[in-house]
């Protein structure tokens, strides 16, 4: 690669990079047998049973797949609303 | 085990072959090269080896090693009892110690069922140092026979999205099938599109994949011109792909190769290495 080519790389994701980004997100999913669209279903579930006990924002939940090893972990974070006194 | 041709009232007949079984997910990444190459290379380091085609019904293990026309059983009559297993296996006259178990090509996988497999394996055992099982493509029937006799897994990719994800998904089912690590080797490498930035690279592979390498292959054309001609690559001293699946046996035996580099001659070092007269 040309010295030009890399600077004007530089700012740009490479393929490879891509590829590799759209690997860890699919199988993220394949290994958990967890659909996006079956984790936004979990969340609301989640969020509604919570709900019964304490106020939480819905807005602000963030739910997420994250890799750890060859293993997969669910992350909820659910801010509570401060109660009104 | 009870191999028959085995015993220790014989002496002379101790050996117990590693079942090594080479498997994909994907089809088209060079399973079938990989097998009939690390045979020969294994067998060329001295080892008494089989391989054995587990693709029922589309057979390809004989053409690449070229011994089509030598085939008269096959895998499903050694099953059926049409013949004894020793009548089935062809001896490669080119290569000391090599022999093939060939697929039945008008049949289908389920002529053959994974305890068949085992059977047969454990017939071969305590003649062999190293039985290698070309598995078909797949996750289904094909592959359960491939993987039933297995002591070891070796999963073949290239450095592409389709075959890494079908790769972790062979992975994931070994590991619910409670066999060991799988290893792998990523095949038809092609470093200057790595260098660019436009292939993955060995290290992004085991990033996603997590599991531990044991070969890097490049891309290179003598496979093809050697897949022709139905001669292993790795009998050629001068091929890149040959050198690699010759590291691979020995890795396999247990010796601690290096990995190739596959950037040679690339950049003001590999300019200087030419200049000295290091090319190749």
């Amino acid at each position: 690669m040309s010295l030009l080519q890399r600077l004007l790389r530089q700012n740009r994701l490479t393929s490879s990079q891509i590829a590799k980004d759209r690997l860890k997100m699919v199988l993220i999913h394949d290994r958990s047998d967890l659909s996006p669209g079956m984790l936004e279903a979990l969340k609301d579930e989640i969020i509604a049973t919570i709900g019964k006990r304490v106020q939480v924002d819905p807005a602000r939940v963030t739910f997420s797949l994250e890799q750890d090893g060859r293993t997969s972990r669910l992350v909820a974070d659910i801010p509570l609303i401060p109660k009104m006194r | 085990m009870q191999g028959f041709t085995g015993g220790d009232s014989q002496g002379f007949c101790h050996m117990s072959a590693r079942v090594i079984t080479i498997t994909s997910g994907k089809g088209g990444v060079g399973k079938t090269t990989a097998t009939a190459n690390i045979a020969a290379a294994l067998a060329q380091l001295g080892n008494q080896v089989v391989a054995i085609d587990a693709d029922v019904g589309l057979r390809n293990l004989d053409l690449v090693m070229g011994l089509e026309n030598r085939i008269v059983y096959d895998l499903v009559d050694v099953i059926e009892g049409r013949c004894r297993l020793r009548q089935a296996m062809i001896r490669d006259k080119r290569t000391d110690g090599l022999y093939l178990l060939p697929a039945a090509q008008t049949r289908d996988k389920t002529a053959v069922s994974p305890s068949d497999m085992v059977l047969v394996c454990d017939e071969l055992r305590p003649s062999f140092d190293y039985i290698l099982i070309d598995s078909p493509a797949g996750i289904e029937r094909g592959f359960r026979n491939a993987i039933a006799p297995a002591d070891e897994v070796i999963i073949v990719s290239n450095a592409e999205v389709s075959s890494v994800r079908d790769a972790d998904r062979i992975i994931g089912l070994l590991q619910a099938d409670e066999k060991g690590a799988p290893r792998l080797i990523v095949n038809r490498i092609k470093p200057d599109m790595v260098a660019a930035g436009d292939m993955l690279a060995i290290g992004d592979v085991l990033d996603v994949l997590m599991i531990e390498l044991i070969g890097t292959v490049p891309e290179d054309d003598q496979v093809i011109v050697s897949t022709n001609r139905g001669f292993p690559v790795v009998l050629e001293n001068h091929s890149l792909a040959g050198e690699a699946f010759r590291n691979i046996a020995r890795r396999i035996r247990g010796e601690e190769v290096p990995f190739l580099s596959l950037q040679q001659n690339r950049g003001l070092r590999g300019w200087l290495k030419k200049l000295r007269g290091g090319g190749k």
